[in-house]
């Protein structure tokens, strides 16, 4: 490189050379966002296991689970949510192959879009659960780990609404993601079925069981 | 300076000092920052420890009021514990080391690291503003539910705290597990890397498995605390037992969080001041992924006297015992390292041995509280505090101090002041012993921790303990005052003072910005001292940077 007096043109230009010579000896930074995504996803898996093993231990150490006087929670508003979060699963899926297989954007942006009015039904469905339930979340130890858990969920829904409207607004430029790179609408669907999964598992141990 | 010079100085890449207050994304910059900031909070930590001390060196609570003494103890463990051990060992020498030894530009996420490091510096200030609303004085513990009852503002201002710093350690956990997964050089397999990248795998591990889990608690004790629910609160229906569990699945993990890394650098240190091969290469790595396990299933053994269970305190004491195999692999594999080698007693040399000499302290008082019947007696006195000093201080701190001495050449391109280094070393060697050891007496003849006031047949003891504490609060300033001179006007270091085998010690000192021109293509293995061929290595590694720094001189 040159000394103080070189101008900022000349530096520019030596410092691209030196940064090319670099990288032809140098393997190229492998993509590594969708693996550390997955590993983070392993992470959070722990926060809700953890809170659902702290549901069981609740619920073995208090006599009457749930407690006497507590309204029974009704099936048919969460299990239509349950069905129409599951069934957006396969709608976000398309998304993915219709990127994966011809880096069709239209259809991934149509697909991104039915799922995201899936999703936001079914937060919708939550808020109307919540606001016709008998119970507040200070009501009974139930009552606050059903609001906790459901809440903790519907918080990660809301976050995945939030990534799929950014991958929608990012897609507005065209060649942002294309057949061969299209991370977050691969990171956002991974994403997708991870609520997915833990809505299965939260629905069965809190209705169900 | 001569014209002529001029060109030489261009040479050598110097990170700007404004690069180290910036969000900088180079692993470097924020290893650095990690370990000053780090070492600034424990300075603070230690002030409060030493106010701790201060107040137990008269039997009387004559000193600070009994709830300032309760908060004073209770931020001390916050701060070194989560401000100073865990971002030092693994923000600190994890960016700084792994991706320097696995042959990288940088981390996989460059980015997320920086913001894990962001994360910390308002989280302290944060917990130190705290003084201001009366902090947290429940204990680190923070056990409902005597925590939902004092210092309400100080408690949620800890709550939050501790959910910020786990975020950032989970970031960084990700960070270190993808790079030494998925970022080495073609030629080095897993059985190829430092032992240090080791420790960090299985660290990473634990950060990310166990550290969730304390988020989810600490989210339950904030609604217990400030909307009113009865998650741990017994008169609500809750249970605070719950509460313990949730707790210690993720801090007793937190204990080889703590550790590991120390091991690692150990395992670094020890064979290239001993001149000799590590023994038990393979041992050595393996035992701390089976520690990083087993670390998972024993963290009740600290609820022993909680109610648990029969059937469960056996299962967690049996489990508990069986750590010290795969750490007493390690420290017999240490000292088959160090046996017969031809030892350079530098500074960092005596922090490395004395570290194995201290943990083994911690280690033995450790399986002795494994035990259920022991256990329920010392649980909650001094022995436990004797006991965790010595596994976290002999241990965590020691290491720490070993890595600085180590890595300080290449990290800033100085070396540190032999002389100041063995006076440091000696202070702190005695100044820790005389502080804890007799605790461990204390804690046979009953006096229980956390308490301001104490029987005054324990004065004289406490005394000498304090007197202990003092010699370690002098300790750091030789340490302090060598490490600022050192690094502005210290004796210039080439780019492996330690004749060092592994692979940051192929770059200059400091390395330079992405510190490989091209990939490093593996020539020997990190522990293969006493070959010809090792002669060979070093001397190449010596050879033309060494050139170039004293030319710049």
């Amino acid at each position: 490189m040159q000394g103080s007096t070189a101008d900022q043109n000349q530096t520019d230009i030596a410092y691209a050379a030196t940064t090319n010579a670099a990288t032809e000896h140098h393997s190229e930074h492998p993509d590594l966002r969708l693996f550390g995504f997955i590993v983070f996803l392993v992470s959070e898996s722990m926060l809700f296991l953890g809170l659902f093993v702290a549901y069981f231990a609740f619920r073995v150490v208090t006599p009457d689970w749930p407690p006497e006087g507590t309204e029974e929670l009704e099936l048919v508003l969460p299990g239509i949510n349950t069905i129409i979060l599951l069934s957006s699963s396969f709608v976000i899926h398309r998304a993915d192959t219709a990127i994966k297989h011809n880096g069709d954007v239209k259809a991934a942006r149509l697909w991104f879009g039915i799922t995201i009015l899936m999703g936001a039904t079914f937060l919708a469905g939550q808020v109307y659960e919540y606001q016709h339930l008998g119970f507040g979340l200070t009501t009974n130890l139930f009552a606050s780990t059903f609001y906790i858990l459901t809440g903790f969920h519907g918080l990660h829904v809301f976050v995945g609404l939030l990534l799929m409207s950014t991958v929608l607004w990012r897609s507005r430029q065209p060649g942002h993601y294309s057949e061969t790179s299209h991370f977050g609408i691969e990171a956002t669907e991974v994403y997708w079925h991870f609520v997915d999964v833990i809505w299965v598992i939260l629905f069965l141990i809190l209705y169900i069981l | 300076m001569t014209q002529a010079q001029a060109p030489h100085l261009e040479d050598v890449e110097v990170t700007p000092w404004r690069e180290y207050f910036s969000f900088s994304t180079d692993h470097k910059v924020i290893g650095i920052q990690y370990l000053v900031t780090s070492f600034v909070f424990y300075l603070i930590g230690g002030l409060l420890a030493e106010l701790v001390r201060t107040e137990l060196a008269t039997p009387a609570s004559d000193f600070v009021p009994r709830e300032t003494y309760n908060e004073l103890f209770t931020m001390h463990a916050t701060i070194m514990i989560f401000l100073w051990i865990i971002p030092c060992l693994t923000g600190g020498f994890g960016n700084f080391l792994v991706p320097l030894m696995i042959g990288a530009r940088d981390m996989a996420f460059p980015k997320l690291n920086a913001i894990a490091f962001w994360i910390i510096p308002p989280t302290g200030v944060m917990f130190l503003l705290s003084f201001f609303v009366g902090p947290a004085s429940a204990g680190w513990t923070s056990y409902p539910p005597l925590s939902l009852i004092t210092n309400k503002a100080g408690e949620a201002i800890w709550i939050l705290g501790v959910i910020l710093l786990g975020t950032s350690s989970i970031m960084a956990g990700l960070n270190f597990l993808v790079t030494i997964l998925k970022m080495r050089i073609p030629s080095m397999t897993l059985n190829d890397m430092p032992l240090f990248c080791w420790a960090m795998l299985a660290t990473s591990a634990l950060q990310l498995i166990a550290t969730p889990v304390l988020t989810g608690a600490m989210v339950l004790l904030g609604f217990d605390l400030l909307v009113g629910t009865a998650f741990f609160n017994p008169t609500g229906g809750g249970d605070p037992i719950v509460y313990q569990h949730m707790f210690w699945f993720y801090s007793h993990p937190a204990v080889y969080i703590m550790i590991l890394p120390a091991f690692g650098l150990i395992s670094e240190i020890l064979p290239v001041h001993a001149r000799k091969p590590i023994f038990g290469y393979q041992a050595i790595a393996y035992s701390s992924i089976a520690i990083s396990f087993l670390g998972l299933i024993v963290w009740a053994h600290h609820m022993f006297t909680s109610g648990t269970p029969d059937w469960l305190r056996m299962f967690f004491m049996i489990a508990t015992m069986i750590i010290a195999v795969p750490t007493g692999i390690k420290v017999f594999s240490w000292v088959a390292t160090v046996w017969g080698g031809k030892l350079n007693l530098c500074s960092a040399m005596l922090f490395g041995m004395a570290f194995v000499s201290m943990f083994v302290v911690g280690g033995l008082s450790g399986v002795m509280v494994a035990s259920v019947p022991f256990d329920i007696h010392v649980h909650d006195t001094y022995f436990i505090v004797a006991h965790l000093h010595y596994v976290l201080f002999g241990g965590s701190v020691f290491g720490i101090y070993a890595g600085l001495y180590h890595w300080f050449p290449k990290m800033t391109g100085r070396m540190l002041n032999e002389w100041w280094g063995k006076v440091h070393f000696t202070l702190t060697f005695v100044g820790f012993n005389m502080c804890f050891l007799p605790m461990h007496i204390l804690g046979l003849q009953g006096m229980n921790r956390r308490i301001a006031e104490y029987d005054p047949k324990f004065a004289t003891i406490n005394l000498i303990c304090t007197i202990g504490s003092y010699i370690l609060a002098v300790s750091t300033i030789p340490f302090v005052v060598n490490a600022v001179w050192s690094w502005i006007a210290g004796a210039k270091a080439n780019s492996n003072p330690w004749k060092g085998l592994t692979l940051e010690w192929t770059v200059p000192s400091p390395p330079p910005v992405e510190n490989f021109d091209e990939d490093p293509v593996l020539v020997i293995g990190p522990y293969d001292y006493g070959t010809p061929k090792a002669l060979e290595v070093v001397a190449s590694t010596l050879a033309p940077p060494a050139l170039a720094v004293e030319g710049a001189e």
